[in-house]
Parts: structure tokens; sequence; C-alpha cells
């Protein structure tokens, strides 16, 4: 670094102050400073390219999917159209009618009246039927359009199809979030529970919580002893057991999954062990498997590594001298551990359970495995919509509620711990 | 952890059924992986012990579903299917996310904390709830049954293993090692194979095997993007729980489960080789 203004020399102020080739110190710096920060931005900018393509995309277009509603107002463009102004009260005009055979004869010509049967099912059923027997005979409708679109089937004289073309002739919809929290239309478009009988949604979400909420105790409960032995042990004890906990976490998920189906279900391992020692008899063999309870212990057992990991890394760091003091002040054994050594152990029975709640509330495979009817998830219905049903719309916004659940644990889970301070094996 | 020589009787008795009560949960982790290893070779196609099994008799062993699995088409399809996708996303996965995790660990880094969560964030979300839009996107731009579609899904699912152990590495790099290369004259490329690279080796190495575990044991990628040239193991198996149960399963798994007995080994043996080289004492 030069001074090379002369009058800089004189006394003039630090701020003057040059690099070699002229530039002012300041600006030189600040220029370096921005060419480190492209640099380091460039390392990073193809990774962050590539996930937005092969992940941050996909699941904006799943996000998207959940409002988006193109089938009604593409086959049926006039029906909606002429039912812009309609109040919803009395029977349609016969323009909408018209309409409505209209865009049946060319959905049935172009083949598209499949689509928005479907879709309209979603909302009303029956609709399905009603609007692909019509459009076969589409070609027969002839004015006044009322009278013969009824003649062809007396449902198009009631107001619950028109209803919900006028509702759904949007671009995009709320529809399947309504039935996603199990809610309907009601024929005046107020929005009203499903009977009784037909909500499953709700239910489904509050037996995954209350699943995820057992799985999370019962790892806590098993994993707090051994995190709390293995911590304590010498090192080269610990080390040997540490494996005990290790192997299970690199074992593959369905092998797992395999060894408690083959111990659990009726002519399994644990049902021929009882029956051997007489506690059962052979005709009554217990039904440990496919069914709520096979799905919680297949599923503690799976993700006890996930809290015994963080727990013992916690414990690990706690000095055994407060335990001593406390003692040592009188404390008994209980008091001393109840109140001086869980207290601090509480960032790491924070960090375990988040992290146990969040991976057991989207999980998928144990309980469609082992889980029977009882131990299904949301994930299993979620699943269902995307390759039985085909109702795409739900699936979507099924998920986007579980997503914006998880997202909201894992912003607690990050509070509490940190994404950095994940730890592997 | 020894008994103090002040404990009273009931201490003692603890001290010894806290013993008993942790074997019994260290028996439910590891008893459900190893009772399966003897069942792959039992003789007949049940799930349990039978009476030979129990006494030791030969005649109730065989090698039969081991034959049976290595002489499936179906099978050996599956194995290459998941070597061929398990190495080309474990090498997308690693060659980009080092690149990225030597970006990420500098200080400079602008926007830290939202790139971080954005390339983490196949970690987080629901494996169906990724799958359920992978299948969507994948679909609407042609790559869903095809090969490069699993490799690319499976790839960012492996992204943040690997980020995460190499920036872990790299917090404990001591950067003044890469100014001395460059001030001996060494330009960027040759400071980061001779000196960076070799350093934060265990690091890569490690994030690499958990991505390449990530693929090697993912299904439900696989059953919503993949098609059926693209089954893999995981795949295989599902359908064999879900369809015709066969014990040819158990052999798969006693098989799979002793991969994962070298990969853990291997890992841990890089653990120990990595704190060694960072001067961290085992603690």
């Amino acid at each position: 670094m030069a001074q090379a203004d002369a009058a800089s020399l004189g006394g003039a102020p630090i701020t003057a102050m040059v690099t070699a080739d002229g530039v002012p110190l300041k600006k030189s710096l600040a220029k370096a400073e921005r060419r480190r920060k492209i640099t380091a931005f460039l390392l990073v900018a193809p990774l962050l390219a590539f996930i937005i393509f092969t992940f941050v995309i996909p699941i904006g277009s799943m996000l998207f999917r959940s409002v988006d509603n193109p089938i009604i107002v593409q086959v049926l463009p006039r029906t909606v159209d002429a039912l812009q102004e309609w109040d919803g009260q009395d029977i349609p005009p016969e323009s909408a009618f018209a309409a409505m055979a209209e865009d049946l004869v060319e959905a049935q010509a172009n083949r598209t009246v499949g689509r928005v049967a479907v879709r309209l099912n979603y909302e009303m059923s029956g609709a399905r039927s009603l609007l692909t027997a019509t459009a076969r005979r589409a070609d027969d409708l002839a004015a006044p359009f009322q009278e013969s679109l009824v003649d062809a089937n007396p449902r198009w004289g009631d107001t619950e199809i028109w209803a919900a073309i006028q509702r759904e002739g949007r671009r995009f919809t709320p529809a399947y979030f309504v039935s996603a929290i199990d809610m309907r239309y009601a024929s005046d478009g107020s929005i009203e529970r499903q009977p009784e009988n037909q909500r499953i949604y709700v239910t489904l979400f509050i037996r995954t919580l209350m699943l995820s909420v057992a799985i999370t105790l019962t790892t806590l409960l098993l994993g707090y002893p051994i995190a709390y032995l293995l911590a304590t042990l010498p090192l080269r004890y610990s080390n040997l057991l540490m494996i005990c906990v290790l192997l299970p976490f690199w074992t593959s998920l369905l092998v797992r999954t395999t060894a408690w189906i083959v111990l659990l279900q009726q002519q399994g391992v644990l049902n021929d062990i009882l029956v051997a020692l007489g506690i059962i008899g052979d005709n009554g063999r217990i039904m440990m498997v496919y069914n709520a309870a096979g799905t919680i212990i297949a599923m503690t057992h799976i993700l006890l590594p996930f809290m015994v990991l963080p727990l013992y890394s916690v414990m690990k760091g706690i000095p055994p001298s407060y335990v001593r003091a406390a003692r040592s002040l009188g404390a008994n054994p209980w008091t001393a551990f109840w109140k001086v050594y869980v207290p601090q152990t509480m960032p790491g029975v924070g960090a375990g359970a988040v992290l146990v709640f969040i991976i057991s509330i989207g999980y998928y495979i144990t309980p469609a495995l082992v889980g029977g009817q009882s131990g299904q998830m949301i994930s299993n219905l979620i699943a269902f919509h995307m390759q039985n049903s085909l109702n795409w719309g739900l699936a979507a916004a099924l998920g986007t509620i579980l997503l914006a659940g998880v997202l909201i644990l894992y912003w607690v889970y990050n509070r509490i711990v940190g994404v950095d301070n994940v730890k592997l094996g | 952890m020894a008994v103090p020589s002040y404990a009273g009787p009931l201490e003692r008795t603890w001290y010894y059924a806290f013993r008993v009560i942790c074997g019994l949960i260290f028996f439910f982790l590891i008893a459900p992986i190893l009772v399966i290893i003897p069942l792959s070779f039992n003789v007949q196609p049940y799930f349990t012990y039978t009476r030979e099994m129990l006494t030791f008799d030969p005649a109730g062993y065989s090698l039969r579903w081991y034959e049976d699995f290595f002489s499936s088409r179906q099978w050996m399809m599956s194995i290459r299917n998941s070597v061929i996708i398990g190495i080309l996303a474990t090498l997308v996965a690693t060659v980009l996310g080092t690149i990225a995790a030597l970006g990420l660990s500098r200080k400079e880094m602008p926007f830290r904390g939202l790139i971080m969560g954005i390339l983490i964030s196949p970690m987080i979300v629901p494996l169906i709830i990724s799958a359920a839009g992978m299948f969507f996107f994948y679909s609407s731009v042609g790559l869903a049954s095809t090969f490069p579609g699993v490799i690319l899904a499976h790839a960012a699912l492996g992204i943040p293993f690997v980020i995460i152990t190499v920036t872990a590495t790299l917090v404990g790099f001591d950067h003044s090692l890469t100014r001395a290369a460059a001030s001996l004259g060494a330009d960027p490329t040759t400071t980061f194979r001779r000196v960076t690279f070799p350093l934060i080796m265990p690091g890569v190495i490690s994030g690499a095997l958990f991505a390449f575990i990530t693929s090697f044991d993912e299904v439900v990628i696989v059953l919503f993007v993949a098609g059926v040239e693209q089954r893999t193991i995981p795949r295989e198996m599902w359908s064999g729980i879900r369809e015709q149960i066969s014990p040819t399963i158990l052999a798969v798994a006693t098989i799979l489960v002793m991969i994962s007995i070298a990969l853990l080994t291997t890992i841990e043996l890089l653990r120990r080789r990595s704190e060694r080289l960072r001067g961290i004492r085992p603690s």
C-alpha cells in the first residue's frame, strides 16, 4: 500500500489512503469483499439450481395442485359463462341449459367428458353418471334444452349440479381443502360438516397425532435409560453398546419392518414362544401386528436411535459434579436425579422428541406394511389418493396440511437445536 | 459408574435393576435383526423356528432361499438397478454437495441461513410429500419412470447428508493452510486438490456413504417415480411383503444386514481417522 498522493503526506485525513494502483483503499477492500461473496455464491449456485429443479419445484407443483382447478373451466366454458349471473335460488335460465348441451356435444367429441365427470363427482355424488350418460346422447338434445335435459335425466332439474358447476367453474378452488377437513358445501353454498359416517380425514389426522405422541413417548421411555447408561459407562464399554444402537440405525427399513412381521404375526416367533411357555393356548394367539399396536412397536424400534443419539450427546456434556454436589448437600438419589440431572438433559429430550415426532407424523412405509386398518396414518391416505382413487387434488391438499404441520414443528426444532447441530451416526 | 461404597441396599438393588432394564432395551433393539438371520436358512417355507432348527439338526437348515434369490432374474435385476441408481445418485450428490459446502462454510456467504434451509429441506419434508410432488412434476417433464428421474430424485435426498457431514468437517478446518498454499503460488484448483480435499476427505466419504445408503434403502420415491424397469431391492421387498410373502425376503434381509454392518464399520473407522487428522482427541 503506497501513499501516492504527495498531499496526504502533509497531514491529510487517513480516509485518503489509496492502494498501489491509486484506488482508494476503502473501495478496493469493498471490491475484494464483493468478489469473495460472489465466489462463495458461485460455489453454491450449481447445487442450489439442482435442488430447486429436482425438489423445490416438485413440492411447489404439489402445493399448486391442491388449489388448481382447470377442468370445469376448460371443458364447460359456455355453461360456466351462462351461470355467471345465476342467483342459485331457482332453476337456472334456459341459456344455461343450452350452453350445457353445446358443451356436452363438444366434450363428447373431444373425449374430455370423463375428466369433468370425475371432477364434478368429487363435489356431488352421482354427477359422474349424470354427465357421461347425458353426453353419450348429447347429439339428440334439442331446444328447448331445459325440457330436453330434464327428460334425459331428471337430476338436471335440481339446482345441486348447477350450483356445483357455478362454484367450481373457477380456475382455483378451495374445494380440496374443504374436503380434507371433512367439510362440504351445503346446497346454499355455505360450508357444513360432512355427515358423521363420512368424516375420515380429521379422525385420521387426530389418529396420526395420537400415534406419533405414543411413539415419541415410548422412544423417550426406552431411550432415556440407555442414553444415560451409554453416557456414564467407561468409553470402552459404551462404544460396544453403541453398536447396538447404530446397527438398527444402519439396517434397511424394510429389513426391520420384515423382522417385526416375522416376530409378531400370529404364526410368528413371539406367539410361538408364548404358546411353548404355556402362557397362551394355541388357539389364543395374540394379534400383535396389522393393527395400531404393530405400528407403534415397529416404529418405536425404528425411531429409537433418533431419540438416543441426541440424548446421548447432551448427557455426555453434563459434568457429574452437579449431582455429586446435590448428594453431598443431603439430596437423596431420586431428588438429585430429578431436580439436578433431568433439567440439564432437557435440550436433548426436546431435540429427540421433536425429531421423532416430525419423522413419525410423515411416516408411510411401516404403517402401510404392519398397520392393518387401525394403524394407518395420514400419509397412507395420501398414497391411497395418489395411486388408487386418483383424486390428486385431495392428495395434494392433505399433503399441504401435513407439510405445514411438519414445517411448524421443524421451526420449533430449529429453535431448540439449530439445523447445523444435527448429528449423524 | 460403579456403586459408590456409601450406597444403601435400596440403591444397590436399583443399580442392578437399572442394568437389567437397559439390557432388555438393548435386547429389544438388536434381537429383531438377529432373529431373522437363522430363519433365512430355514428348510421350511415358514417364518418361524421349526423343531429341527431348535435342535440344531442340519436337516432343518438349507440354503434354498439364497439359491432362490440368486437364481431369480427379478431379484438380480433389482440389485443391478439399486447399484446403478445408488452410485450415480451418490456421485451427483457428493460432487455438487462438496462444492457447495466449500461455499457455505465461507463467512462471506450471502443469505447463508436461507440457502442452507433450502438445501437441507429434502431431509425434513416427509417422503410421501416429496414423492407426490416429484410424481406430479417429473411426469410433466417426462422424467417419470426413467432412470435419470429416479437418480435425480435420490440425489436430492442424499444432498442434505453430504452438506451436513462436509460442513461439519470444514468447521475444524484451518484456513491458513489454503492461504499458505496460495502464497506459495498454488492456484485455487491445485490448492483444493492437494491441500483442502485430502483433509476433508473423511467427511466427503462419510457423506457419500450416507447418500448411498439413503438411495439404497429408499422405497417411497421409487414407488411413485420409478417404473417397472427401475425396480430396486427395497421395491422388490415391498411387493414381496405385500403380495407373495416368501422366506426369500429373509435371505435378502440377511444379506442387507451384512452390508449395513460393513458400512457401519467403514464409517466408524473414517470418523476416528478424521478426528485424528483434525487433532480432536476421542472424548
